[in-house]
């Protein structure tokens, strides 16, 4: 019990952060026309290749010769880069046709 | 430049890209501002990529790896930019899960690589590394699974015996695991977080494998908070800020996003996991429907809606496959030439992810106004003329008001059989994307115009030319 109480009060800043993150990622999106549900979600995935910038700090923190380690980072970007870099691009795709049909 | 004041310029800048990503995706959820929505959240990720790569604290970065990460970054760009201007618009909710499998892959290779950094720190610590890891990997393969069930590869549910007492043994296996890794000592070792890396792979597939292509948008707008989860996990190894909030909000966001599909479809998102969708039941509900269908030839067609007040086109995935949303287009614009007035009816769920349909059609540059949400449009369906059902199928079956038994009992759909004649367009008398037979058919208000839907558009555009 003490260790939950350790832990959380350690901890507080990023409960902060994520509970309230938890409640605008629910309002931001409460009130979205169906018609983009599909450019919200897609953006929506490009926002979580944020993971990108764990991947930037593995490679970072990894020693330079721990080969796997830096293989495996070295995949990770570019993985998380597909994401980010992909998921705008093809959400941006979507979005250009809504505007064009607007004049 | 002295290394606090370094760490602070980087918070900052964490600081700067969270609130972009959270302009940027309430910019995304209105018509008018989604597009630079969009780019606002790109411009927060660049700002928190280019200081993480620039300012983050650490050992001395040499050459070589500053050369892999902006090497990575390059083929990342070059291969998702690529892909993403290329790829058809049909078949844009493959890539999106394709992506967002790539991100989860990401977050689990992060814990993987991170484990033997971490395996002496506290149990909060090594919870964040394996839950990471968990959920990267169900969501990257979960994700590879549905993008080959949306593009064909693997177009039959499938189901093991009782997978739903296999699918919750697995989990509970799983669970088990993780608290092993944190309590039993000599089980905190690299073999067997692969071991939790393979259970967890193999759950993503036996997770997405037995649900139904109808219900695919779902389980991949839920894939999506996966990763969101996944990333978040990072955030909090690392008391990385912006991928806590990043992470955190698409997490939310995109559950909230599953909710709302869910809802439209009217199927409680627990029957869309364990509830058993086309397959097994469909064989069952076939035998219920049964009667003449009678067919329409493209001249008759042509005359009946020359002299139409109001056609209502409702628009389904097999209209994008055939690629016929130019041709529909032009049917439209000549109908509107000679005074009928034309609509679409868009379902929610219409095309493979909610949306979708209107996307294809903006693309053939229909007008925005013209795409009428269902519960715009039911109502007029009673004083509609001809409703032309393209490609669609199952958003307009009746048995999802009348027949308890059927898998889509439940679902609201276009009240088109309301409607003074109804013309449906398919390839054959197959059934739908779920499935499962269509009543609609065997009316008596109903006529069929069997082709390609690009063949028998043009046929039918090149008919009213003439007239």
């Amino acid at each position: 019990m003490k260790e939950l109480i350790h832990f959380l009060g350690e901890n507080i800043e990023l409960l902060y952060i994520l509970i309230l993150s938890i409640f605008v990622g629910i309002e931001v999106i409460g009130h979205v026309p169906s018609v983009l549900h599909t450019p919200l979600m897609s953006g929506a995935n490009a926002i979580h290749g944020v993971v990108i910038v764990g991947a930037i700090i593995v490679m970072l923190d990894t020693a330079d010769d721990n080969y796997l380690g830096l293989a495996l980072g070295f995949i990770a970007v570019i993985l998380g880069t597909l994401n980010v870099v992909g998921g705008f691009v093809v959400t941006d795709r979507m979005l250009e046709m809504f505007k064009k049909k607007k004049k | 430049m002295d290394g606090i004041t370094q760490i602070y310029i980087l918070w900052i800048i964490y600081l700067i890209a969270s609130v972009l990503f959270v302009v940027g995706l309430k910019m995304l959820s209105g018509p008018e501002t989604a597009r630079n929505g969009n780019l606002v959240a790109a411009l927060g990720m660049g700002l928190a990529i280019i200081g993480t790569i620039f300012i983050h604290p650490g050992k001395e970065a040499s050459a070589m790896k500053l050369g892999l990460i902006f090497g990575g970054i390059a083929i990342g760009t070059v291969v998702g930019w690529l892909t993403a201007k290329r790829v058809q618009m049909t078949k844009m909710p493959e890539l999106v899960s394709m992506f967002n499998g790539m991100g989860g892959a990401c977050a689990a290779l992060i814990s993987l690589i991170e484990y033997p950094h971490y395996a002496d720190s506290p149990k909060r610590v090594l919870l964040t590394i394996t839950l990471g890891l968990l959920i990267g990997s169900i969501s990257f393969s979960g994700s590879i699974i549905a993008y080959l069930k949306l593009n064909g590869t693997l177009n039959k549910p499938y189901r093991l015996p009782s997978y739903n007492i296999v699918n919750a043994v697995l989990v509970l296996i799983t669970i088990a695991l993780i608290i092993a890794i944190l309590f039993v000592p000599a089980l905190n070792t690299y073999p067997v977080i692969f071991g939790l890396l393979a259970l967890s792979l193999l759950y993503g597939v036996l997770f997405v494998l037995p649900i139904g292509g109808a219900d695919m948008p779902v389980v991949i707008s839920l894939l999506n908070s996966f990763t969101g989860v996944a990333a978040a996990f990072g955030g909090f190894l690392y008391n990385n800020q912006v991928m806590l909030t990043g992470g955190i909000l698409v997490g939310s966001a995109g559950t909230l996003l599953t909710i709302v599909m869910c809802k439209a479809m009217n199927r409680p998102l627990f029957n869309v996991i364990f509830g058993a969708f086309g397959g097994g039941t469909a064989a069952v509900d076939t035998s219920t429907t049964g009667g003449s269908v009678k067919d329409i030839s493209t001249t008759d067609l042509a005359t009946l809606m020359f002299y139409s007040k109001r056609v209502v086109i409702v628009p389904g995935y097999g209209l994008a496959v055939a690629q016929a949303q130019q041709i529909i287009r032009e049917l439209e614009t000549i109908l509107e030439e000679n005074g009928v007035e034309v609509k679409y009816a868009i379902h929610p769920v219409a095309g493979r992810m909610p949306g979708h349909m209107n996307v294809l059609l903006a693309e053939s540059n229909v007008p925005y106004e013209k795409l009428v949400e269902m519960d715009d449009i039911n109502p007029e369906f009673p004083t509609t003329d001809v409703v032309f059902v393209v490609g669609a199928n199952d958003v307009v079956n009746p048995a999802a008001k009348t027949n308890p038994a059927s898998p889509i009992y439940g679902m609201p759909i276009l009240d088109v059989e309301q409607a003074h004649h109804i013309i449906v367009n398919k390839r054959s008398m197959n059934a739908g994307y779920a499935g499962i037979d269509n009543e609609l058919f065997y009316n008596p208000k109903t006529s069929m115009l069997f082709g390609d839907a690009k063949k028998a558009l043009t046929d039918l555009v090149n008919e009213l030319k003439t007239m």
